[in-house]
């Protein structure tokens, strides 16, 4: 029997909406509000120098890599399941935009992250 | 699919048009799934930042120039209501998700284990949070 690669997908979609329910909110505060308007965080977090830094140090590296490509893989598992609910036929079209969505923004995310420099 | 009147058989097919909005439970069902929508718009902002970042100086300056404008922080007003209410969501749905868990010999009740992620989630977020001030100073 061919097995089934449904548990990779819902792996990625339980992990990708634990770490957004955990620490998502905060996440979208700081990139969001608090560093572009200056209250709570100073803006000089966005300097250049200090973004590269960030994206050239592994933990910082391995951070926005984690939340890119969870957010990504949970947010495709749910709108390809709920546009299904809605009457879009689950098939390969619907699948495709929604992991290949997906798939493509953890390539392009990777890439970017590895052209930085380390 | 669709022969009408050439005499091949013509299956009934159930209208999928607006089923959830007609009971409450449905409609709460499509508005946590719709926080997906917000979630992927978050990551494709931070994805379009590295992006920018990896480009060089002129191209990440651009893109702070678009995060700091007011259009910008308005749609992180609503991203974030949108990811405190699929945190909210995602820690109800729980019980429901997770294989049953036993403490004591006793099945743990539902309401603990909502209880429980929604303190972990409130104690996380404030680490991050203690992170990125004192990353900061």
């Amino acid at each position: 029997m061919k097995r089934s690669n449904a548990p990779i997908f819902w792996v990625l979609f339980g992990a990708g909406g634990m770490l957004s329910a955990l620490i998502g909110a905060a996440l979208v505060f700081i990139t969001g509000i608090a560093v572009p308007t200056g209250t709570l965080l100073p803006k000089r977090l966005f300097e250049y120098e200090r973004a590269l830094a960030f994206a050239q140090h592994w933990v910082g590296k391995g951070i926005l890599l984690v939340i890119i490509t969870l957010f990504l893989w949970h947010a495709a598992h749910r709108l390809y399941h709920a546009l299904h609910d809605l009457g879009v036929h689950a098939g390969t079209l619907s699948r495709l935009a929604c992991y290949g969505t997906a798939l493509a923004g953890t390539i392009a995310a990777a890439v970017a992250l590895f052209s930085v420099g380390f | 699919m669709s022969a009408k009147g050439t005499g091949m058989r013509r299956p009934y097919r159930r209208p999928m048009d607006g089923w959830w909005r007609k009971n409450p439970y449905f409609v709460e069902y499509m508005i946590h799934e719709a926080t997906a929508l917000f979630v992927a718009l978050y990551a494709l902002i931070l994805l379009a930042g590295v992006v920018c970042l990896a480009q060089g100086r002129a191209a990440w300056d651009g893109w702070v120039g678009w995060i700091t404008s007011p259009l910008s922080i308005l749609l992180h007003v609503v991203i974030l209501i949108a990811f405190a209410y699929h945190a909210w969501s995602w820690f109800h749905i729980m019980p429901r998700t997770l294989p049953p868990m036993h403490a004591g010999g006793k099945r743990v009740a539902g309401a603990t284990i909502t209880r429980a992620g929604l303190v972990a989630a409130v104690a996380s977020s404030a680490l991050v949070l203690l992170i990125a001030w004192g990353v900061a100073r």
